[in-house]
């Protein structure tokens, strides 16, 4: 499991990851979906050992989903972060922990902001502007802290997201087949061409 | 009306009642009125204490109006030790909540939490249900201020305006006049709690030893709780004119 990318604008965050499913020197797959709709405004991205990213993020994804159908409204972004990371917390002091990353990208629709959170698998939990996991990051946070302004607009986005995929695919090892990337918006989570 | 069935309380009576739920109402109903009215930008719990005695320690808190978080109070009719135990409860699930969630929990759901809890004793165990009726006032992001009422059946709802314990059928039918159907103000609110108050109380010497008095507000943005002291139900009392002759000779 690769590389995932996320980036803030002023009402929208837009994230990326790379398709491609890998077992040891064998390309399983590509277009492998890493990302669950956790509910209509949050969308999470996960890497890591293969089957604990599926199964953690999907355990999440019915817990957030059945809290929606409960109580009847959506948990804002920070808390659907802070219940994610509860559980990665609690992992990490079991008798196997699951090794899984995240982005989890949010739009708050009682504040009208978009939120972007950094977890990985030691529980550590961070609002942040823009993100990335993998390899890819040691690349493209570089570029990101150069070209990132916290009000750019979709457009602006689309562009700074091709930017460090470009970057990736100059200059990293292994072919980087096609990202499949998502905006999470005030509309909902939409697929968008990068 | 069958006798038979009020041995225990998970069962029905002929009449498709459950009786011992009942009984817990009936016991309540001889506690100290509690009140709670909503405002547009806040909300009043207000309630009359039982025992006011020269001897008894004021210091320890409380007996009818609790906090439940940062964002929620209730005031109490009923078994004050039942009252205990369940404040116990729900103040643990709200944290519990903010553990899980790093939010406030919201108040719809944490009165749901609690009657799930009072419903639990109505259908299985064989244990008596708890004594205790509950005003819920909080405030939350999703619906602003909130008032709830919860009963011994754990049925619950919302109000505007809702009273429980002792003089409840009078008190509510003030309230049901007195109250605006545009909404009344904070201060409104105050007054007219303290009002319905005094006209439903036992005692005749109305003192700001035999009422318990809280409200909750929206200050920059922030949820204030404020629990009053002595003084300054005094001088709500005073505002009102309510104060009777002996304690303004004091």
């Amino acid at each position: 499991m690769d590389t995932l990318f996320g980036i803030t604008g002023k009402d929208f965050v837009i994230t990326a990851y790379d398709s491609k499913a890998v077992a040891s020197i064998t390309l399983m797959k590509i277009g492998e979906d890493k990302s669950r709709e956790l509910n209509p405004h949050t969308l999470m991205l996960f890497s890591g050992e293969p089957g604990d990213g599926v199964h953690f993020s999907e355990y999440i994804e019915r817990n957030i989903k059945l809290y929606g159908i409960r109580n009847g409204m959506e948990l804002s972004p920070r808390a659907v972060s802070s219940f994610a990371r509860r559980e990665l917390a609690d992992s990490l002091r079991s008798r196997k922990p699951y090794s899984v990353n995240l982005l989890i990208a949010g739009y708050d629709t009682k504040t009208s902001t978009p939120a972007l959170y950094w977890l990985d698998h030691l529980a550590s939990l961070a609002e942040v502007p823009f993100a990335a996991h993998g390899y890819g990051a040691y690349y493209c946070l570089s570029l990101l802290d150069r070209y990132h302004r916290p009000d750019i607009s979709e457009e602006e986005g689309i562009k700074l997201m091709q930017k460090c995929i470009g970057e990736l695919r100059s200059r990293m090892i292994l072919n980087m087949p096609d990202f499949v990337a998502k905006i999470v918006s005030k509309d909902g989570i939409r697929i968008v061409q990068i | 009306m069958s006798r038979r069935y009020d041995a225990r309380t998970t069962i029905f009576s002929p009449e498709g009642r459950l009786y011992q739920v009942e009984y817990a109402m009936e016991a309540i109903s001889h506690a100290s009125t509690a009140l709670g009215i909503l405002a547009k930008d806040g909300l009043v719990i207000a309630a009359e204490k039982k025992v006011a005695s020269k001897l008894l320690d004021e210091t320890t808190g409380g007996e009818k109006i609790y906090i439940i978080n940062d964002n929620m109070i209730c005031g109490v009719a009923g078994i004050t030790s039942d009252a205990n135990i369940l404040i116990n409860y729900v103040q643990t699930a709200a944290q519990q909540y903010l553990y899980t969630y790093n939010e406030d929990m919201p108040c719809e759901q944490l009165v749901q939490k609690l009657c799930d809890l009072k419903q639990g004793y109505t259908q299985y165990g064989g244990l008596r249900p708890f004594g205790v009726s509950f005003i819920y006032g909080g405030w939350d992001e999703h619906y602003g201020f909130q008032l709830y009422h919860s009963d011994p059946s754990g049925n619950y709802s919302g109000w505007k305006a809702t009273c429980i314990g002792a003089n409840t059928a009078s008190a509510q039918g003030i309230l049901r006049q007195e109250y605006k159907e545009e909404g009344v103000t904070l201060q409104e609110a105050k007054n007219m709690a303290i009002k319905v108050l005094s006209k439903t109380m036992d005692t005749t010497a109305l003192g700001s030893d035999k009422i318990e008095f809280a409200t909750l507000e929206l200050v920059d943005g922030r949820v204030v709780r404020r629990i009053l002291n002595q003084a300054e139900i005094e001088a709500l009392l005073k505002e009102n004119n309510l104060l009777t002759k002996t304690e303004e000779a004091k």
